[in-house]
């Protein structure tokens, strides 16, 4: 029997309701997006003129299109990089025995409630180019007053930085989670044998929270690609001169401003692309999350 | 392990504190500049103490915007996807666990599986079209149904029924109990960690959303609250950074008591997907 019931339509009936969800608003709207890809799309008739691959031609051969390219692979490094090595920290600090940590992991996961576009609203307050808190010390620190307003590479540096914000209680919460299941016999069987603080990190913790990194990794890099949206509308509009023109932002640009839909979905399908590499990563790493089970 | 001696505590502490502030001081920043008036803002050295003019940034942003109106219209659509999510997941997880295999098992749970990959943007523009095509383009119905479907929800159900020993439901069917009796009487309120914790997820996530809602409304009276903040922002040159911070505040409020409320589910939730 195995706890199961017998019912033969009853599982039916449960599903359909996710199914149909599934089918009709995700299975074939991505298929025909894939079909629009292929057309030049008139904005006035909605005609649809059969085009090969000559949207793809052109996006990738576009300076804009390659410039967002590069610019969302910054921003993901950026994002990635110091959102996992500092939560990491965080997450190793807090995992002793202390007291008011249940205070700490409260107060990090406090801008995970955010959304993107509250968060890009509070950093551009606080660098505000001439009350921003931010900009005071520096030029407080520097006797040089930075406007990110006009400067393109510090506008990209605060948009990492205000979506990492974003990010960090999150990760530390996963990390934290990580780092509970490591067996503490390990860390002290390395101790005995001699292994400083550093070594014990490097050799027991970290490969034993390489799936929870790596499941961060993940997390973090969808994040940049695809939540970002809001806090550039909100905070840069793409600029100061293209300089935090991201991908999202270009689709968004081009089907929705410019009404080029074939030229938007063919977007999309590239995007596609890149969420299916990471996913189809995860779930091969996911495989091997039995460390410590 | 020996315990940490008292200099290397406090250091510790205080390198979390400064994490923490890290983490909480924009936020409280935001508060207070919202409770500051135009000129105070402009002030040099930057004035820390809260001033007097919450109630009357907040009645500005409200007036300029429709805050109220905005804030209905987000509380609708994050508690209807919530709720919608939570009773499909939960529906498609039962069906996965406590039913003899039955034809298309496999094929259905991959389709759930696919809903991650499968974010937003990558669909956006025929989703814009079949918004038209409903008749659903800046209505109630393009913020909610579309957002139903849930894999994490699905996947998250799933993996904690299959803790829950067979026994249970034997039990129950020797009983007589139907298969729905069961899900409703016993499952759910065991499930209530799991349910809180995708409540909260589900909620901040579409709370927070900002691109589907701006894309397919087009009406003042359908915005949502965060556009309502980009509409703030744009409305002047010089930005009025206390009445924009009013506005802020008002949209943080309500996912930041849902977090307060939550976060031990949230935590213990992602505890128990770790141990598996």
């Amino acid at each position: 029997m195995e706890g199961k019931f017998p019912n033969r339509i009853l599982p039916y009936v449960l599903l359909f309701p996710s199914i149909a969800v599934v089918v009709i608003f995700l299975i074939f709207p991505s298929v025909q997006a894939l079909r629009l890809s292929f057309f030049e799309v008139s904005p006035f008739t909605g005609r649809g003129t059969f085009v090969g691959l000559a949207n793809f031609r052109e996006l990738l051969s576009s300076e804009l299109y390659r410039h967002s390219l590069s610019i969302t692979l910054l921003l993901a490094t950026g994002i990635v990089g110091i959102g996992i090595s500092v939560s990491l920290a965080v997450a190793v600090l807090a995992n002793q025995p202390l007291r008011g940590l249940g205070v700490y992991r409260v107060a990090l996961l406090w801008p995970y409630a955010l959304s993107p576009a509250v968060a890009g609203t509070i950093w551009a307050l606080l660098f505000d180019p001439s009350t921003g808190p931010t900009t005071l010390l520096i030029r407080a620190v520097t006797g040089f007053s930075p406007n990110w307003m006009m400067s393109g590479g510090y506008a990209l540096w605060i948009t990492v930085m205000a979506a990492a914000w974003k990010m960090l209680g999150f990760n530390v919460v996963f990390f934290l989670a990580g780092l509970q299941a490591v067996p503490r016999e390990y860390r002290e069987a390395a101790e005995v044998d001699g292994a400083g603080a550093a070594g014990v990190f490097w050799r027991i913790t970290f490969p034993i929270l390489s799936p929870v990194t790596f499941f961060l990794f993940v997390m973090n890099s969808l994040y940049a690609f695809f939540e970002l949206f809001g806090l550039i509308d909100v905070m840069t509009q793409g600029g100061p001169g293209g300089a935090t023109d991201i991908l999202i932002y270009r689709l968004y640009q081009d089907a929705f401003i410019s009404a080029r839909w074939g030229m938007g979905s063919a977007q999309s399908i590239l995007l596609f692309v890149m969420v299916g590499v990471l996913t189809l990563l995860q779930f091969r790493f996911a495989g091997r999350r039995v460390f410590y089970g | 392990m020996a315990r940490p001696g008292r200099g290397r505590v406090l250091l510790v502490h205080a390198l979390l504190v400064g994490a923490t502030l890290v983490s909480v001081f924009p936020i409280l920043y935001a508060l207070q500049v919202s409770t500051l008036s135009f000129q105070e803002v402009f002030v040099f050295p930057p004035k820390l103490t809260p001033g007097r003019e919450f109630l009357d940034n907040l009645d500005r942003a409200w007036e300029r915007v429709g805050l109220g109106r905005l804030l209905a219209n987000s509380a609708i659509i994050a508690l209807s996807v919530a709720f919608g999510k939570i009773c499909l997941s939960v529906l498609a997880a039962f069906a996965f666990t406590y039913f003899r295999n039955f034809r298309g098992k496999g094929l259905f749970f991959v389709l759930i599986l696919i809903t991650h990959m499968l974010p937003l943007p990558v669909r956006i523009v025929p989703m814009f079209q079949l918004m038209q095509n409903f008749g659903w383009v800046n209505s109630y119905q393009a913020l909610t149904i579309p957002f139903f479907a849930s894999a994490t929800g699905t996947l998250l159900f799933r993996q904690f029924f299959l803790t829950i020993p067979p026994a249970l439901s034997d039990a129950a069917r020797v009983d007589g109990a139907g298969p729905l009796r069961f899900l409703l009487r016993i499952l759910l309120p065991l499930s209530v960690n799991n349910l809180a914790a995708l409540f909260m997820v589900e909620f901040l996530y579409m709370w927070n959303e900002y691109l589907w809602p701006l894309i397919i409304t087009n009406s003042d009276d359908m915005r949502v609250v965060q556009v309502g903040i980009k509409m703030l922002v744009a409305t002047d040159a010089q930005a009025e950074w206390n009445v924009i911070m009013a506005g802020v505040v008002a949209a943080m409020v309500p996912p930041l008591v849902i977090l307060l409320l939550l976060q031990r589910s949230f935590v213990r939730s992602i505890a128990l997907g770790q141990e598996k």
